[in-house]
């Protein structure tokens, strides 16, 4: 094991960083934010890699703990260390932010340093919220990483993105604020310490537990979001600029499912095994209802934003089945939706900074002007509705097979969604794509250039990747998983 | 009889700021060419050495002097740091503001002067006379600061609003001192507690004292259901009065409120906590909501410190649960440190406008804001700090303030009042939030540069940095608060 603190360097280099790049200051300087941007954003993948390479796959133990006191008054720690729940995670989103900043490369003409800071503290934060084991330390990331967030859809977003980032915004604040409740009352109940590791030990009576699991139910609810506060995430993706939608789709619904793993399940056991018909009912209806809704959406935006919902209905579907199948199939869906879906994003970012519109009734016979983007559209199009070989399979077929063992007609239910998946995003490829050119402006489009076909590339070698050999991803989760289905088994009463 | 020489030393501060307030005032008279700027840095000068004086004359132990009627701790040393502090910064930031309005007069910093000593009687005092002699000199000094601008008919309207229910508050306030007086025999405050620990106070009398002294001390700081000057107060007067009212006199107001309430009443804590939980819910949620219907900052601002106040109270509230006084250091301290804490955010708040005002022009409608990311990315990201600050969101000190006595009323066990003030947190986000788009997503209505004499820009800076540090930092504030209550506690 190293001494260097990857953690506190998965954090601290984008955070850092992106304060550099805001330092650059006015548009003159756009070329050099954008460089120095895309180093700080290398930089900080790099750090990461090592967190893969010497992770042990054998222990579901915390590893590349760092802790140091940070508030002694409330006996607050510094306290960093992942596991297999999580290292993933951290890798993905170091991995998505480099694609983000390629992504913002030249539509981003206005405030280019104050874009490329936002992105990379945002990363930062993430890291600190996937790594962090003290309860203040996770909830002070997860509200910080709201204002980058907040800014950026409401400085590059589209018409209406006063109110979608004022709507994300409070949203996701009135769940966290519920859950600082449940931390504080955690902190009483422990004796003074808000380790999280020391909270999946301390016994609790049922009533307060179901409280908890509430209050964490709001917060991470939200932030999945599940069905029914979903409203905000179809207006934050519409309005967002493409780097949001991304990084908002890949990472940002990661955190509320990442939340129920580390904080419900092993915190609340019992409330969590009472109240879990509760969840897998909003997460069939956001299953089945939420991918209705998806079939009918005439803005491309809007439809990937709904079919995210239904997808991480799926995970929070295989969350609460209780089985290593559900579990570690949500894990990886989740990991899989982070590719997918960020490839979507910037499939549709490719058409928009062409054509201005995100309608599909605009569009049509785009494979006869852009080849090159059609296929990789095509490829992504198919890992959304979940087609075997591709990433989207592997976690939907893990999740329904668990959902099977637990009840032949929630997992009967549940896979409605690769129906529902494949009508949803190939009828709107097809409409997109296919048939004759529709209009004059899409006979000028041009297809993608080196930079786009790059990124592209990257995010569909990973797709494939994941959904023909899916075992370096599972290998990794596998022993943490098991142990925090051992844990949730054990009443706390 | 004999005259017994009281010792002079602990209140060596108070009496270095009365003597030098005596000799600004001559030397300005004197002095007429050259009296404005001779006198502000003569009140610069003094406060600097005041917060010296008081670091010297500092010590461990509770000291009484003057017959009893003057008491030296390490909470009334730090509170009077932080009112030196603040008071000098609020001076620092108006100075301009005030010379464009040409009523930057000699006699404007003299007052602030008087108001500062007055403010570090009311947190030195150990009987109710020097309390209420502390509280009408800050009074009478404030309210003639409000109306320094008297060409203005909205300064006059505030300040005789604030005069007249000022004075009514401090009417109350005696006739409570009055009442305490009646039920123990006596007005020196730990002689009150150890009257009512006898029980030989009469309840009834006392209660009804109790009743008017919580009033008083509602009054000045300024929550529901006294809080109708506050927006007023604070859109009438010139800017840099409005900083200074909302900045320094609510530290005095909270040392009124911990000798009061905590020194000579505590025995009878839990009849006082429930109007404080009563006074401080109705704060939050008509700050919150009130706040929203603004366009003018000043009066959101009000309101705005209206449930700041009702969240410091949150901390005063929860120090003893059912007898049980386990919980009252930590709650306390917890008090303590959002006081401060909102006195630094506030500072920076009102810095902010009397910056982008100038000459001629009152930046007082929040459309004023408008498009600030754009004149000045870096006063717009100080201005964000603030607000975020406000809304407690880390990692800003305004989060570790909410997270400090929310945890206090937890601990307590009213679950209620904390999902109250979360629930009213997030509405207060609102209009947080709204000051941030319009810095940043808004088009600016006014392109003219921002121009500001260096020191304050420098100072906006340090307070803006300051706020992002100690949320990144709090440790070390945290445990001073602790520290200075726990000596006098």
């Amino acid at each position: 094991m190293t001494d260097i603190p990857l953690l506190s360097l998965a954090i601290w280099v984008p955070i850092l960083g992106g304060l550099l790049v805001l330092a650059t200051g006015s548009d003159r300087n756009a070329p050099l934010a954008r460089m120095l941007a895309f180093a700080v954003a290398v930089a900080g993948f790099v750090v990461t890699i090592p967190l893969y390479t010497g992770f042990d796959t054998t222990t579901s133990a915390m590893q590349f703990v760092e802790l140091t006191s940070w508030v002694p008054r409330f006996n607050i720690n510094y306290h960093l260390g992942v596991d297999g729940l999580s290292v993933l995670f951290v890798i993905l989103n170091a991995f998505i932010t480099i694609l983000v900043v390629m992504a913002g490369w030249q539509v981003i003409q206005d405030k280019v340093a104050q874009y490329m800071a936002a992105f990379l503290i945002m990363s930062g934060l993430m890291n600190g919220i996937f790594s962090a084991l003290d309860g203040v330390l996770f909830y002070v990331f997860f509200e910080a990483s709201l204002i980058p967030l907040y800014l950026v859809i409401g400085i590059w977003g589209g018409a209406n993105r006063v109110y979608a980032a004022i709507k994300f915004f409070l949203y996701t604040l009135l769940g966290s604020l519920l859950m600082l409740i449940a931390l504080l009352y955690l902190f009483m109940q422990s004796g003074g310490s808000f380790s999280i590791l020391d909270w999946h030990q301390l016994p609790l009576p049922i009533e307060p537990q179901v409280l908890i699991f509430l209050a964490f139910l709001i917060a991470f609810g939200v932030k999945v979001p599940m069905w029914p506060v979903h409203t905000w995430l179809p207006d934050a993706h519409v309005e967002a600029p493409t780097g949001g939608s991304v990084v908002l789709a890949a990472i940002g619904l990661k955190l509320g499912a990442y939340g129920f793993l580390r904080f419900s399940l092993p915190i609340v056991p019992d409330a969590a095994q009472q109240l879990a018909p509760l969840v897998i009912t909003l997460s069939l209806i956001a299953v089945v209802y939420i991918g209705f809704v998806a079939l009918v959406q005439a803005d491309m935006k809007k439809l990937v934003a709904y079919s995210s919902i239904s997808h991480m209905g799926f995970v929070t579907l295989g969350f609460f089945i209780f089985n290593p199948l559900g579990v570690e199939g949500a894990l990886v869906q989740m990991i899989s939706h982070g590719f997918v879906s960020g490839a979507m994003f910037l499939c549709i970012g490719v058409l928009y900074d062409r054509m201005h519109s995100r309608q599909i009734a605009d569009y049509g016979g785009v494979v006869n002007t852009m080849p090159k983007f059609a296929a990789f559209f095509m490829l992504f199009a198919m890992a959304n509705s979940g087609l075997p070989a591709t990433s989207g399979f592997v976690g939907e077929f893990m999740v329904v097979l668990g959902a099977v063992q637990f009840n032949f007609w929630i997992g009967f239910v549940a896979a409605t969604t690769l129906i529902l998946g494949a009508a949803y995003s190939l009828w709107m490829y097809k409409r997109v794509v296919f048939g004759k050119v529709a209009n004059k402006h899409v006979a000028e489009l041009e297809d993608i250039n080196g930079r786009e076909f790059a990124f592209l590339a990257i995010l569909a070698l990973c797709v494939l990747a994941m959904g023909l050999y899916p075992f370096p991803f599972t290998e990794v989760m596998h022993a943490s998983v098991n142990e925090l289905l051992r844990h949730v088994a054990v009443s706390k009463l | 009889m004999n005259f017994v020489v009281p010792d002079f030393y602990p209140a060596a501060a108070e009496i270095f700021v009365a003597v030098m307030a005596l000799v600004i005032m001559l030397a300005s008279t004197f002095a007429r060419s050259i009296a404005r700027s001779l006198s502000y840095f003569l009140t610069q000068a003094t406060l600097v050495a005041a917060a010296f004086i008081t670091i010297y004359t500092m010590q461990g132990e509770v000291v009484h002097t003057f017959s009893n009627l003057f008491i030296s701790d390490l909470m009334g040393a730090f509170l009077k740091l932080m009112i030196y502090f603040s008071t000098a910064i609020a001076l620092l930031y108006g100075r301009g503001y005030l010379a464009d309005r040409k009523i930057d007069k000699p006699e404007y910093y003299l007052l602030a002067l008087l108001m500062t000593l007055g403010m570090m009687v009311m947190v030195t005092a150990n009987h109710m006379l020097p309390m209420y002699i502390g509280l009408e000199m800050m009074s009478l000094a404030l309210y003639t600061m409000v109306a320094f601008d008297r060409d203005s008919a909205r300064s006059t309207e505030a300040a005789m609003k604030y005069f007249v229910l000022g004075a009514l508050a401090s009417g109350l306030l005696l006739y409570g001192m009055s009442m305490v007086y009646g039920a123990t025999g006596t007005l020196e405050f730990s002689a009150i507690a150890q009257a009512i620990y006898n029980q030989s106070a009469n309840q009834t009398v006392l209660m009804f004292g109790l009743v008017f002294l919580v009033a008083g001390i509602c009054f000045k700081l300024g929550v529901v259901p006294f809080h109708m000057w506050v927006p007023d107060v604070y859109q009438g007067a010139p800017t840099a009065v409005t900083l200074v009212i909302a900045t320094a006199p609510k530290l005095a107001a909270f040392a009124m409120a911990v000798r009061l309430l905590i020194w000579a009443l505590f025995d009878i804590a839990e009849e006082w906590q429930v109007m404080l939980m009563l006074v401080a819910g109705a704060s939050i949620v008509l700050g919150n909501l009130a706040a929203i219907a603004q366009q003018n900052i000043k009066r959101m601002l009000a309101y705005s410190g209206i449930s700041h106040m009702g969240f410091m109270l949150l901390g005063l509230l929860a120090g003893v649960v059912e007898g049980d006084r386990h919980f009252a250091l930590n709650a306390y301290s917890s008090a303590m440190f959002y006081a401060v804490s909102y006195v630094i955010m506030s500072l920076a708040s009102f810095g902010m406008i009397i910056l982008l005002s100038r000459a001629g022009f009152e930046a007082e409608n929040i459309d004023d804001f408008k498009g600030l990311n754009k004149r000045s990315p870096w006063y717009a990201l100080m201005m964000l700090f603030v607000m975020f600050s406000m809304a407690g969101v880390p990692f800003f000190i305004g989060f570790f303030a909410k997270l400090s006595v929310l945890q206090a009323v937890v601990a307590a066990g009213y679950f209620w009042l904390a999902v109250l003030a979360v629930v009213m947190s997030v509405i207060g986000a609102f209009y947080y939030l709204r000051v941030v788009k319009l810095m940043y997503f808004d088009e600016p209505v006014d392109e003219s540069p921002i121009h500001a004499p260096a020191e304050v820009r420098v100072m906006l800076s340090a307070n803006g940095l300051a706020i992002a540090a100690l949320g990144l930092a709090p440790q070390m504030l945290m445990s001073v608060c602790a520290y200075a209550l726990l000596g006098s506690l």
